[in-house]
């Protein structure tokens, strides 16, 4: 294959992945890794550092819409961050001591319940009423425009939310993904935020996140500029297209059908790790 | 409650500030990206494309003085590269237009939170 072959197909499959993305909410970077190393054949290093440019491109992309809507939650953004970037720069020396076969395995493990929790339909938190001492102190208690007007909603248990965005962020750097899945188990579950504002202020975290182990990343030569070209480049568009086209109706099936492929990927991901083919 | 207002009002505005630059800092990293490409394929289109084994990225392209001196050489990697640090950069400026904002409120806790993330994204770029 041709350098342009290459860039051309490479590009096609991350606007697919980043399109599909957009429309279910699950961001495309959790299929870009197994599509570049399962059918492109790409050494999963290179692939984890596309992965993060283009994660960084679609995070600050969305971001910036909800942002300006007054949805994000600034505050609560900026304070998890400092879990999630040491976290992140700890995922990406792992990602160096690590073998690549047991990144594949880890990998597949969080594409599995990445599927889990898209398949099943998401209980949408409300937010609570009544205020906690230290989520008060810091400020973090919000409100948002809904169509019935200004909603206010409390923060709880920052301390369980906080350490897990550590996790959090140890798997971005890890894996060159945003790790929504874990962010909103922190934001929903633990904290009760409403689920508006923390899938918002999830997005509004990834880029930080993620420019976090940039650094460790391109300093290591996982950023291959030849190879995260049509990557960063196809996502975003795919990613574009996506936030304009809304068909509420199709959302549910193509939650399934992406929630299937994610799965089968998890599978191929873990049993190349296990026989050493990554 | 007049204060709340005020600070809601200060909110909004630092929000379309960051709004407004995490826009232009992708766009502008998409246009580098693209013209380096553009350069890039013209130049490298015809050989073999091959990701299989891991070399790494050419050691003058994993520092920032590196990707600066190879792009005033007009190589298109070195471009594509410098479009990608810009993105990087992107986020990093949001945290720094965040500390502004915040001290803007004379709200010195989050301003303590801002810097705190800001170093920390700094030692990842420059310490390692």
């Amino acid at each position: 294959m041709t350098v342009w072959e290459f860039t051309l197909l490479v590009w096609t499959g991350s606007a697919v992945a980043g399109l599909l993305g957009s429309l279910t909410g699950l961001g495309g970077g959790v299929v870009l890794v197994p599509l570049l190393t399962l059918f492109f054949k790409v050494d999963i290093r290179y692939a984890i550092g596309a992965s993060l440019v283009s994660v960084i491109a679609t995070s600050s992309g969305a971001a910036a819409a909800f942002v300006k809507e007054g949805i994000s939650n600034i505050r609560i953004g900026m304070f998890l961050e400092i879990a999630t970037t040491l976290g992140a720069i700890l995922g990406a020396f792992l990602a160096a001591k690590v073998s690549t076969a047991a990144i594949a395995i880890v990998f597949g493990t969080v594409l599995l319940y990445s599927a889990v929790l898209a398949g099943r339909p998401r209980i949408k938190t409300i937010g609570d009423e009544i205020p906690d001492p230290l989520a008060t102190r810091l400020r973090m208690n919000g409100s948002f425009p809904t169509p019935e007007g200004i909603r206010h909603y409390c923060v709880r248990r920052v301390p369980a939310g906080f350490s897990l965005m550590f996790g959090a962020g140890a798997l971005s750097g890890l894996l060159g993904i945003g790790s929504g899945a874990v962010k909103v188990l922190a934001m929903d579950q633990a904290m009760r935020i409403p689920f508006k504002v923390s899938t918002t202020t999830s997005n509004f975290m990834i880029g930080v996140t993620a420019a976090a182990s940039a650094g460790v990343y391109l300093s290591r030569g996982y950023i291959d500029s030849g190879l995260s070209l049509p990557v960063m480049l196809g996502v975003l568009a795919g990613s574009l297209v996506g936030t304009r086209i809304l068909f509420q109706a199709e959302t549910k099936w193509l939650r399934l059908t992406f929630s299937i492929i994610i799965l089968l990927l998890g599978v191929q991901m873990i049993y190349n790790g296990v026989a050493g083919k990554i | 409650m007049k204060m709340s207002a005020f600070s809601l009002w200060n909110d909004r505005k630092i929000e379309d500030l960051i709004g407004n630059l995490l826009r232009a800092g992708v766009f502008l990293s998409a246009l580098v990206v693209f013209t380096g490409g553009v350069l890039y394929l013209a130049k490298h289109g015809g050989e073999p494309a091959d990701y299989r084994i891991f070399h790494g990225e050419p050691n003058q392209l994993r520092t920032i003085s590196g990707v600066l001196h190879e792009t005033l050489a007009f190589q298109g990697r070195a471009i594509i590269q410098l479009g990608l640090l810009l993105l990087i950069a992107t986020p990093v400026a949001r945290v720094a237009l965040s500390i502004l904002g915040f001290a803007g409120e004379r709200d010195w806790m989050y301003v303590g939170f801002a810097s705190t993330v800001f170093v920390i994204l700094i030692y990842s770029l420059f310490g390692s």
